[in-house]
């Protein structure tokens, strides 16, 4: 027995040796695994931050030499002149702000009556596909909103609406110096139209879904006495969420000021002020697109590197603002 | 009119103006996409697959700028989504409360509506300046960086739907995070992932901005890497602006080519997505 029952231990103790080793080394393989893996998604993360802090000391450095030249004068100056090498942001700035503006001014209001026809009046079964619509809307890449703006808007534009806000303002002090002549067809207005389209899908969107926290029982009981669907939407909805909707409005707001290629087709790149908001204009982002790769001498390439870092701070501002008053949402709603 | 009738009627009036402007909106879809298909179409021929963009007044078609395209999107998806992948896991996983993570999410956010031209300025201060020329991997560099923060937001929003039942149950079976994560959690939320990325790929297709100054635009046909490259989107936006009418022609059929593509990927992801909740 004994003769046979001590290899057989010894075999076994040897198993269970083997077995401890792999063990320890499976352990050990496991923790380092976990660790590399560890270190490599927590390096990911940081390099999204590495990203934007890259964007923004590459901007600053590319842009260096220009605002050495013009200092702070460059934000407001509005000379731009490639052959004596004035370079000035005014118009730009004017061009994106106002054309940004108007775009709100139009979207904002429809987009919220988008958003409470989907989330009061429509019926359930049209729910989904007319939001599925509005959101393809989204989807359409930005240059096509540019050739359609371009060859299809502008002529009509021209043809029908300027020209009747010319004649119909002429009379009116202050709004006929806004609406003034010729009808370009191209212009700040256009393309502020333009960006309004383009913008309606995100105001739409994400005025729905913060009208969607709003607590049914909120809404029936003032239904229950004896609200309008009007006063429900106005005194209830829209107060509840009011933090929620003025941060989709600056969402989109940031999407307007940074949109390049949309309003490159129809802005009708003009350095200049126009006081009439149907001439032609420009934005930072058209003129970046329009003119650096043309651009030749060091001081016009970081001219326009400038711009793109005045409008990288611009957007930057006002989406960090949209997200803090979109998270506050967030948070009403988790309480 | 007594008060009653006259907040029944402002009632009816605001929700009339609601319907309208979801009529005004569905309008300009409407609008859009009918004069595209309609432009389109009649410019649409076989020669516009076979033929590289022609010299003005000739014909052609548009091989070149289709493939260069194609190449820069794959590329630019292939650099860019394993960082949003790897970056989104440690976000959802690793860090789900860490302040790390609350300040990522916050710049990742920021960055995901960041204007596409500034990140276009920034890859061609950090490539073009530093190479002395234009070429296909600036382009593809610059939409790897608009895909990085699509590729995270949705990670981290899809690893955070997966069940913390199901991590628990690997950990009591003695299972590391990485191999939780690898084998269950991207397992669990697969579909998930995938529609990110089709999300992104739809995002960056249709990208022109970034590419005018980074990849440039090539009127033959190239598949060098380290040249200048056409794109659909770069050559649509020369072409249209042409006083050409052959030129204007091609740049409606690109544009309903990318159109097509974008619109067809975003409606697949919403598919997968929409299978997600249900399930």
């Amino acid at each position: 027995m004994t003769e046979t029952a001590a290899p057989q231990r010894a075999k076994a103790s040897f198993d269970a040796r083997a077995l401890i080793v792999s063990r320890e080394a499976a352990l050990k393989r496991f923790e380092l695994g976990d660790r590399a893996f560890h270190t490599l998604t927590k390096s990911s993360a940081i390099a999204v931050l590495v990203l934007l802090g890259g964007v923004i000391i590459s901007l600053i450095h590319g842009s260096a030499p220009a605002l050495r030249e013009f200092g702070f004068g460059f934000l407001t100056s509005q000379s731009w002149n490639p052959v004596t090498e004035k370079f000035g942001a005014g118009p730009a700035i004017y061009g994106t702000l106002l054309t940004s503006f108007i775009a709100l001014l139009i979207a904002a209001p429809v987009g919220f009556g988008i958003a409470v026809f989907l989330t009061e009046i429509c019926p359930f079964q049209l729910r989904r596909p007319i939001g599925v619509a509005v959101e393809l809307l989204a989807g359409i890449p930005s240059i096509i909103y540019g050739i359609w703006g371009m060859f299809i808007l502008a002529p009509v534009l021209q043809a029908t609406l300027q020209p009747w806000l010319i004649a119909g303002f002429a009379d009116v002090p202050l709004l006929n110096d806004l609406f003034a002549g010729p009808p370009y067809g191209i212009g700040i207005f256009t393309a502020s139209i333009i960006l309004a389209i383009m913008i309606l899908p995100l105001i739409a969107s994400i005025s729905r879904d913060v009208f969607a926290t709003v607590p049914t029982v909120l809404k029936e009981a003032a239904f229950g006495v004896g609200c309008t669907r009007w006063e429900v939407v106005r005194r209830i909805v829209m107060p509840y969420t009011g933090a929620g909707l003025i941060g989709g409005v600056m969402l989109a707001l940031g999407r307007a000021l940074g949109e390049t290629m949309a309003v490159t087709f129809v802005i009708g790149n003009a350095h200049k002020i126009h006081p009439s908001i149907l001439g032609p204009g420009t934005t930072i982002s058209a003129t970046i697109a329009n003119e650096f790769t043309e651009a030749d001498g060091v001081l016009y390439t970081s001219s326009l590197i400038a711009l793109g870092l005045v409008l990288f701070i611009i957007t930057f501002v006002v989406l960090a603002a949209s997200r803090l008053m979109l998270a506050r949402i967030k948070r009403q709603e988790g309480r | 009119m007594s008060l009653a009738a006259t907040r029944k009627a402002r009632s009816a009036l605001a929700m009339g103006a609601c319907i309208g402007s979801a009529a005004l909106g569905l309008l300009a879809l409407a609008l859009i996409l009918g004069a595209l298909l309609w432009n389109g179409f009649t410019s649409l021929n076989l020669a516009v697959f076979t033929q590289n963009t022609p010299p003005p007044g000739a014909t052609g078609g548009l091989l070149n700028a289709i493939v260069g395209s194609l190449i820069m999107t794959v590329l630019g998806v292939a650099l860019g989504a394993p960082l949003g992948l790897f970056a989104g896991t440690y976000m959802a996983e690793y860090g789900r409360h860490a302040k790390l993570t609350m300040v990522v999410r916050f710049i990742n956010d920021i960055l995901l509506s960041a204007p596409s031209i500034v990140i276009g300025l920034f890859v061609y201060e950090i490539t073009v300046v530093r190479i002395g020329h234009f070429s296909a991997i600036a382009g593809a560099l610059s939409l790897a960086l608009l895909v990085v923060p699509v590729v995270v937001r949705t990670t981290e929003d899809m690893l955070n739907l997966v069940p913390g039942g199901l991590r628990e149950a690997s950990i009591a079976l003695g299972l590391p995070r990485a191999l939780i994560i690898r084998h269950i959690a991207y397992k669990a939320a697969r579909s998930g992932l995938i529609t990110g990325l089709l999300l992104a790929v739809a995002r960056v297709s249709g990208e022109t901005a970034p590419l005018l100054f980074t990849a440039l635009n090539n009127q033959f046909f190239s598949a060098n890497l380290n040249a200048p490259m056409a794109s659909l989107p770069v050559v649509i936006f020369q072409f249209a602006l042409s006083p050409y009418k052959d030129w204007q022609n091609l740049a409606w059929a690109g544009a309903l080519l990318i159109t097509t593509a974008v619109l067809a990927l975003s409606v697949t992801a919403r598919i997968l997505g929409a299978q997600k909740t249900m399930k």
